[in-house]
């Protein structure tokens, strides 16, 4: 969509007006500084995305749109998190952020502070493995998306 | 070097470069330079309403009379918050508009400054698109967007919210002949493929219904769609938006359908086996719940320039994208070339049966009445003016007998708000309306409750000399509201009844116009033709009518259109 401001109000607005949900929305401004580019995920019956779909369009800062789940594609969210790591935990903590692939990049004494990139149900998965009174602070971006393969998203 | 102009100035050279001559506004701190420079020339009139809300209904009026582009000028805050009524109710029918409201200095934008409000965000829902203009050096290129969007695609209000400082600040003027952005490209020319898909399923149709709505004035296609019906020899039944799209006195006509449509036009859209919806959304005022509308026999072709209109809450089988015109120029040429024809026994058959269901005579009512019949004032006002008068209306059930008995054969003759329902809108419509066709005979159908929301417009009227016939059908009730009550709600009249009234022939007079207060239906002919000879001056006409008449027929909220209760 085009980069200026209130073209995210316009679509946060059209999905409270039109009681559709929004799961995520993670935006920014795209190689092009007059575009920036969304990636929005929502959940609804083919009829509802089709609306969804078709409203987005109507907005006129909006410059194109697609539904990446109609075709093969990537998506990939950050998560960062706090965790609570002392005694014998802050091993086991460390290697279950190994497992994960994601790294450890702030620490205290009592904390670790863990960056994990991945689909959001790896994040998911990773918060489930830790024990939940131990996760002291999450902040996640919600999803990024991109097509799979030479395809691209061009205006 | 060319000279340089304030940004008040760039607002006024805009609007003459759009070639706009009337616009409707309220002057107020922030569009004070805005207003100097209106004063100073005298290519764009301006009409000074009395109430912002008024603006933008008669901005509006103007827009469905003429198809131009309607434009209201308002200050900041109050002046903004009055005006939104009239911008939501622009937006729900798809109003060509542009309108333009001052702003507190950018400087003081976001401090909770005198007359400030959030306009982009408190218009944001109700608008097509809207601008803040934060450099003098964007306005032109900005104004120029914002008539291109108002008036292409699916028609809107557009609104330009202009701060003081950038009215105050100089640059070089410039105006777009051209324009385009690569966000905004309405299609226009529908899909060959899919307009051959229609022309067969026409063809193959034995049960048909031509269902037009407001996208057939709005694209002036009236033409259009009276050929492709008269030359098929299909029934064709119009929204109420839609009313004279195609002419009601033809034969083929079966009148309004929906939730107060004809018996004939409400039986044929459910039991037809081809629908041909143009221009039209499915609203639930006409289908009523589409679980019950639904009929695995019927497929439906539908035709809409917004493709988020379509399979909205009717599944559709022949989608069409485009401009009405386009499309039915195009479907005519296809019909035109080919050599087959549709049944003919099976449409005689059809014929037949929708005569059954016309003799069922859904619109009578009591000729004998001692009482006025509003009915009886809306045909006696057909036969006055020879069905050639410009209609506006208010909201309730005058409003629905305007729409059935008055037989609209032209397109933009029947001015009323169907998406918004907004009571207030008929009499500064009606001004926007005899603006824009100085010449033509305008009449505001209204209710004494309706009438009182934006009364004040008398005035407005005297000053601009503007001979509005105004047909106050005074039942002292909020019929509509009490209709519900009696039907739904065992006739309990919560607050339905309009108490302390004004005596509108003095309220009328003490504006300077004429007021006429009629009792008896045997004096409503003459009536109506001494207020019509009067042409130079606003006749108020207060019809004292039938307190418990109901508008008949009606598919109560939740039911299907067979469904109708009947007289
Ligand atoms: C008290 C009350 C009672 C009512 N009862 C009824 C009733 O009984 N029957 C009834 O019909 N209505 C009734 N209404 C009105 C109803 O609420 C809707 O406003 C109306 O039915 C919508 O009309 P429409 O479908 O023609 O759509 P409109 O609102 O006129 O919309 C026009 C459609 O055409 C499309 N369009 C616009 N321009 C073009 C173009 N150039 N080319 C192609 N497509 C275009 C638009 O995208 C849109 O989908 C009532 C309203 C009130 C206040
Ligand atoms: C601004 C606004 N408020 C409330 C309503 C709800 N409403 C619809 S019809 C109606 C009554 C209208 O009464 P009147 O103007 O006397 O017309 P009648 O139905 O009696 O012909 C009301 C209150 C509305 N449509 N608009
Ligand atoms: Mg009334």
């Amino acid at each position: 969509m085009e980069n200026e401001a209130g073209a995210l109000s316009r679509v946060a607005g059209l999905f409270s007006a039109r009681g559709y949900n929004i799961e995520s929305l993670s935006v920014a401004p795209t190689e092009d500084p007059t575009l920036s580019r969304m990636t929005l995920v929502t959940i609804g019956s083919d009829e509802v995305v089709e609306q969804v779909t078709k409203q987005l369009n109507k907005l006129i800062e909006v410059v194109k749109i697609i539904d990446l789940n109609d075709g093969n594609h990537i998506e990939r969210e950050l998560m960062l998190v706090k965790i609570r790591a002392v005694g014998p935990d802050r091993e086991e903590i460390k290697r279950l952020a190994e497992i994960f692939r994601g790294s450890i990049i702030d620490v205290t004494d009592k904390s670790y502070t863990i960056e994990l990139t991945g689909t959001s149900s790896k994040l998911d998965a990773f918060l489930e493995a830790i024990e939940r009174s131990a996760v002291l602070e999450t902040v996640r971006t919600g999803a990024s998306g991109i097509g799979r393969g030479e395809w691209i998203l061009k205006v | 070097m060319s000279v340089e102009l304030t940004g008040a100035e760039i607002t006024i050279r805009c609007l003459q470069e759009e070639g706009v001559q009337c616009i409707f506004g309220y002057p107020g701190g922030a569009v004070l330079f805005i207003y100097d420079e209106l004063f100073k020339q005298d290519k764009v009139r301006h009409i000074l309403v009395r109430h912002e809300q008024a603006a933008v209904h008669a901005a509006d009026g103007y827009a469905r009379s003429s198809n131009k582009v309607g434009v209201a000028l308002v200050t900041s805050g109050p002046g903004v918050t009055n005006a939104v009524t009239g911008i939501a109710t622009a937006y729900m029918d798809s109003i060509p508009m542009v309108v333009i409201s001052g702003q507190v200095p950018t400087s003081a934008i976001g401090l909770d400054a005198f007359q400030e409000v959030d306009t982009v965000g408190i218009t944001r829902p109700c608008v097509k698109h809207n601008f803040l203009v934060k450099d003098v050096s964007e306005l032109a290129l900005t104004i120029k967007k914002a008539f291109y969007i108002a008036s292409t695609g699916r028609p809107g209000p557009v609104l330009v919210d202009i701060p003081k400082d950038v009215s105050q600040q100089k640059t070089k003027f410039e105006y777009p002949d051209k324009i385009s952005m690569r966000s905004y490209n309405p299609v226009t020319k529908g899909h060959t493929r899919q307009i051959k898909k229609a022309a067969e399923l026409i063809l193959s149709a034995k049960r048909p219904v031509v269902y037009a709505g407001g996208g057939v004035i709005l694209s002036d296609a009236a033409p259009q769609l009276t050929e492709l019906t008269q030359m098929l020899n299909f029934p064709c039944t119009n929204t109420l938006m839609g009313l004279g799209g195609y002419p009601a006195t033809d034969k083929q006509s079966l009148g309004m359908l929906g939730m107060h449509g004809t018996y004939e036009a409400n039986m044929a859209m459910q039991y037809c086996d081809v629908l041909i919806a143009v221009g039209a959304r499915f609203d639930d005022r006409v289908i009523g719940n589409p679980k019950h509308f639904f009929n695995e026999n019927r497929k439906i072709i539908h035709i809409d320039i917004d493709p988020s209109s379509i399979s909205k809450r009717v599944k559709v089988d022949v989608p069409i994208v485009g401009d009405v015109l386009d499309v039915l120029k195009e479907l005519i040429k296809l019909l035109k070339a080919e050599k087959e024809k549709p049944d003919q026994t099976a449409l005689k058959e059809w014929w037949k049966q929708i005569e059954l269901w016309r003799e069922r005579d859904c619109l009578k009512f009591d000729r004998s009445s001692k009482i006025i019949k509003p009915q009886m004032v809306i045909e006696k006002l057909f036969n006055v003016t020879k069905g050639d008068a410009f209609i506006t209306s208010d909201v309730g059930q005058h409003q629905m007998w305007a729409a059935q008995f008055y037989k609209f054969d032209k397109p933009r003759r029947w001015i009323n708000s169907g998406g918004l329902g907004t009571m207030g809108f008929g009499m500064p419509a009606a001004m926007g309306v005899q603006l824009a066709n100085p010449k033509g005979k305008v009449a505001c159908i209204t209710g004494e409750a309706s009438i009182q929301m934006c009364i004040q417009e008398l005035s407005t009227c005297k000053q601009y000399k503007l001979p509005l016939k105004i047909i106050n059908l005074n039942n002292r009730y909020m019929g509509m509201v009490r209709q519900w009550q009696e039907f739904f709600h065992g006739n309990r009249y919560a607050e339905s009844y309009m108490n302390a009234l004004p005596d509108f022939v003095k309220l009328a007079e003490s504006y300077g116009h004429v007021g006429m207060k009629i009792e008896k239906p045997e004096d409503v002919e003459d009536a109506l033709k001494e207020a019509f000879k009067l042409k130079d001056q606003l006749v108020f006409m207060d019809f004292i009518t039938d307190q418990t008449e109901n508008v008949f027929p009606m598919v109560p909220g939740g039911k299907g259109l067979s469904e109708m209760i009947l007289v």
